[in-house]
């Protein structure tokens, strides 16, 4: 157990920590919403991701933290079957929501996404008008009743109705990057998800847009679940409930394994980690 | 908030609600459209070498290969090849003398010489002359370019060989100058900057360095012009003659194998005969050809893509 | 000092007439082919230009050249335009998708579908008509009609419009469909409502050039049975010429008046895939995007 003091080495990371002391709740108290049991991920030969196992919290913002290359994004992208559409990707092990087996035999992928969301790194809204980027979901889904109302109750979620309810004809394309990826927030709360997956959804923001993004993560927990990757430590210290902190193996031919080194609360993870090479990399003497 | 909680609780099914044929429908559909490229290519070969085999069955395939008369229609008949053979290549190298100095020398200028703006413009413009269909040259060939032919003393008739095939020539100079440009714009800067800090001049840097770098691009062009003036038909059937002609003379009328199969399609040849199977002899020759020449020239450029893409 | 300043003192470089007279050869290269095409199109013109009245366009072809005119020909022309279309861009756009979309390129089948494809493109366009000729013509006893011409030239066509509409497919960004797909699509509703809108500009253009290619072909044309005679105006299922063919017609024939007759065709002709070829380009400036 290390008991050096951090928050003397991380400065502003225990400031954000002491400003947002998280009461979480106990463990008994905690819905599972996702039990992922001894994942591996190869694409053809490489083992990308081998043997991770935790546990993911309703109503908790979770984060995925480690550096570059340890397979947070090949990890996250489990949880909604968007590794299907990689040709030689290859999932073992099990991920089970609300105690189904999201890769079983019979489960289809588009109900899975139906229920889990993804928001990606770049802000990718379609070459379509605002209405049209969030209507998409619905109208493919069948939802297409009440469009209007849901494509607004979606905006005001994404905090981003009062900056388009006049111009929801214009294109996407021209709005700017932090407002493009409320967009994508939006479009995919209008489809009614449970779960909403983030790839580093502000990494291509400037610091205002982040924020904005980050303030939206608290918003929406109490009313979805969120797995969030970040390559940006405070940020994972700012929003997050639980932090899985992920690092590189080497094998014998020098092949990069990512594995799951810590997970736990927050607060835990980034003033009193249990392992040393969560300690190298929250103290950024690594990574 | 309270109907989303009751819905959790239903027992949760991940299954498709209905399954969906309409994708499986889909891609069925699909995959047809494709298959017509395959049914295509399996109808030229049937139709070409069906009723050729049946030709070789009467005609010996020797005899057609190495005869020097072809005189299908005489009596008696004789089916040697080589006239229609001979016509096509000889205008076909009175097409080459064209294209492929020119065209390569196009191609230099355009990717080593040309500033940006000027290339933008003239390349576009090149492609023009790649657009202009066969029978305009076909015209071009016998209205203008073998009176100055004539003019310039050289002896040639209304047909020859060399006026069509000059047409030719500069028909195809835009595939070569296109396919080469490419390749050779493709030729890293790093090779030439290289050369040039030696103090290299530009003529060096192009044939020395650049020519060479882009040396299996190059080559695909000038096989596929040769493809392309072999199987070329309405320039030959306008200017080039209508009698086989075993000659190596560019100045003599020729007719090529594509022109004798265009006279003698038109007309109403009764189908079975022998003189109906001829077509698909001579066109299995042609394709056969063709066709070799085709997969080097996609292969040499497949090759190339590999190295600098 | 002086003798390393004379050295690189500007003189006479060596090699200095070589690169001229190379750069001599390129700029002959170049004009070779400038210079023809403007000969080309300045003999058309001149041959032709009084020739291209009314007569041209309403009247039938005839023996006699003075009131011989084009109308069946272009008429056909027209036609075999819009079925090449209707054949040809469904046919097409339908292979690309299916090969950037559905296909598994690790299968054996999807890559000599692509070889073939590739093959097809540098195929003889007389071979096309031999094909026509055996199977439409004399095999099936379609018979010498404008539909087979039509078909035969879909044919023709189709590699073009399948590799131009494979272009426009993958050129859509990968993002878009990740996203559609992150939603809940099905793979048909990201081809259909997201990759196919995104691509319709350069299938458009491509559709176009190839039709424009199509409609100046003649020897497939004359091997499926353009007759060189028409003077009734066509139908699908009807006997038929075709531009191309009647200008090639009138150029075989002797009298000096058919030749210039013939000018006077080609210039319809090439107004004709003038506007075609500028109308894809116009598309391509004005709709395309650059992801």
């Amino acid at each position: 157990m290390v008991t050096t003091p951090l928050s003397v080495k991380m400065a502003d990371v225990s400031v954000n920590l002491a400003e947002q002391v998280r009461e979480l709740p106990p463990r008994e108290a905690r819905e599972v919403v996702f039990d992922v049991e001894d994942l591996t991920v190869s694409y053809g030969s490489n083992k990308a991701l081998q043997d991770v196992s935790l546990e993911i919290y309703k109503n908790f913002v979770t984060a995925f933290i480690g550096p570059s290359g340890c397979g947070k994004s090949t990890f996250i992208r489990c949880f909604d079957r968007m590794n299907d559409l990689i040709p030689n990707a290859v999932v073992e092990g099990r991920i089970l929501y609300h105690g189904v087996d999201l890769y079983g035999p019979d489960v289809d992928p588009v109900e899975v996404r139906k229920r889990i969301g993804m928001v990606f790194q770049k802000p990718n809204p379609f070459p379509k008008s605002i209405y049209d980027n969030v209507a998409f979901g619905p109208r493919v889904l069948g939802m297409d009743d009440h469009l209007d109302e849901r494509v607004e109750k979606a905006l005001q979620q994404a905090a981003l109705w009062d900056e388009v309810k006049d111009r929801l004809k214009d294109g996407a394309l021209g709005l700017s990057g932090g407002q493009q990826q409320r967009l994508c927030i939006a479009r995919c709360l209008a489809v009614e998800p449970e779960v909403i997956l983030m790839d580093e959804p502000a990494s291509a923001l400037d610091p205002i847009a982040t924020t904005r993004i980050e303030d939206l993560m608290h918003e929406l927990k109490r009313e979805y679940t969120i797995v969030v990757v970040t390559h940006n430590m405070q940020q994972a210290a700012r929003v997050a409930d639980m932090t899985a902190f992920f690092s590189v193996t080497r094998g014998e031919e020098g092949q990069r394994t990512g594995i799951l080194v810590e997970y736990d609360a927050t607060s835990k993870i980034f003033t009193q980690p249990s392992d040393k090479r969560t300690e190298d990399y929250v103290t950024g003497r690594f990574g | 908030m309270a109907t989303r909680v009751e819905a959790q609780q239903q027992p949760l099914r991940l299954r498709a609600t209905r399954r969906r044929w309409g994708e499986d429908v889909v891609k069925v559909v699909l995959a047809l459209c494709a298959f017509v490229s395959v049914a295509t290519t399996v109808g030229i070969v049937v139709a070409l070498f069906a009723p050729a085999f049946e030709f070789f069955g009467e005609i010996s395939i020797v005899d057609f290969l190495t005869g020097r008369n072809w005189a299908p229609l005489f009596e008696p008949p004789s089916f040697g090849v080589l006239p229609l053979i001979a016509g096509t290549l000889l205008v076909t190298a009175c097409a080459a003398l064209v294209c492929i100095p020119f065209g390569l020398g196009s191609a230099i200028y355009l990717s080593e010489y040309a500033q940006p703006r000027t290339r933008k413009f003239l390349k576009p413009a090149l492609e023009v002359l790649a657009g202009i269909p066969t029978v305009v040259y076909g015209y071009f060939a016998l209205t203008f370019v073998t009176p100055l032919l004539q003019d310039l003393g050289l002896g040639v008739g209304v047909f020859s060989a060399l006026a069509a095939g000059l047409v030719m020539g500069v028909m195809l100079l835009p595939t070569v100058a296109s396919i080469s440009e490419d390749s050779m714009s493709a030729v890293p800067r790093d090779l030439r900057d290289g050369a040039y800090a030696l103090g290299s001049t530009r003529l060096h840097v192009s044939t020395l360095i650049v020519v060479p770098a882009a040396i299996s691009g190059i080559i695909a062009s000038f096989v596929l012009a040769i493809s392309r003036a072999v199987g070329e038909t309405m320039i030959v059937l306008i200017a080039a003659g209508g009698q086989p002609n075993w000659t190596w003379n560019p100045f003599e009328a020729v007719q090529t194998m594509t022109a004798f199969v265009a006279a003698t399609g038109q007309g109403d040849v009764p189908t079975g005969s022998l003189e109906y199977k001829t077509i698909f002899a001579v066109g299995a020759t042609l394709f056969v050809m063709t066709f070799f020449m085709n997969v080097i020239a996609i292969r040499l450029v497949r090759r190339f893509r590999e190295v600098y893409e | 000092m002086s003798a390393a300043a004379g050295q690189l003192r500007r003189g006479r470089p060596r090699g200095l007439w070589t690169g001229r007279i190379f750069l001599g050869f390129l700029i002959v290269s170049l004009s070779i082919g400038f210079l023809t095409l403007g000969a080309l199109l300045v003999q058309v013109f001149v041959e032709g230009y009084k020739w291209v009245d009314p007569v041209l366009f309403f009247e039938p072809p005839s023996a006699d050249p003075l009131i011989a005119g084009a109308r069946p020909a272009i008429l056909a022309t027209i036609y075999l335009g819009i079925l090449l279309i209707l054949f040809s861009v469904p046919l097409g756009v339908g292979t690309a998708i299916y090969l950037e979309e559905y296909a598994d390129r690790d299968r054996w089948y999807n890559r000599m579908l692509e070889i073939n494809i590739q093959n097809l493109a540098a195929v003889p366009s007389i071979v096309y008509g031999i094909l026509g000729l055996a199977f439409l013509v004399r095999g099936i006893g379609l018979g010498r009609v404008l539909l087979a011409g039509a078909l035969i030239l879909t044919l023709l066509v189709l590699p073009t419009v399948i590799i131009a509409a494979r272009e426009a497919i993958r050129a859509v960004p990968d993002s878009i469909r990740q996203g559609a797909y992150a939603l809940g699509a099905t793979k048909w509703q990201v081809v259909w409502r997201q990759v196919l809108p995104a691509s319709i500009p350069g299938i458009a253009t491509g559709s176009i050039l190839a039709l424009s290619r199509g409609l100046g072909e003649t020897a497939p044309l004359l091997l499926v049975g353009a007759l060189t005679y028409v003077s009734f105006n066509p139908t699908v299922l009807g006997d038929f010429t075709a531009l191309p063919v009647q200008i090639y017609q009138w150029i075989a024939r002797p009298q000096e008046e058919f030749r210039t007759l013939a000018a006077a065709g080609i210039l319809v002709l090439l107004a004709i895939l003038l506007t075609l070829n500028a109308f894809a380009i116009w598309l391509r400036n004005r709709y395309e995007r650059r992801w």
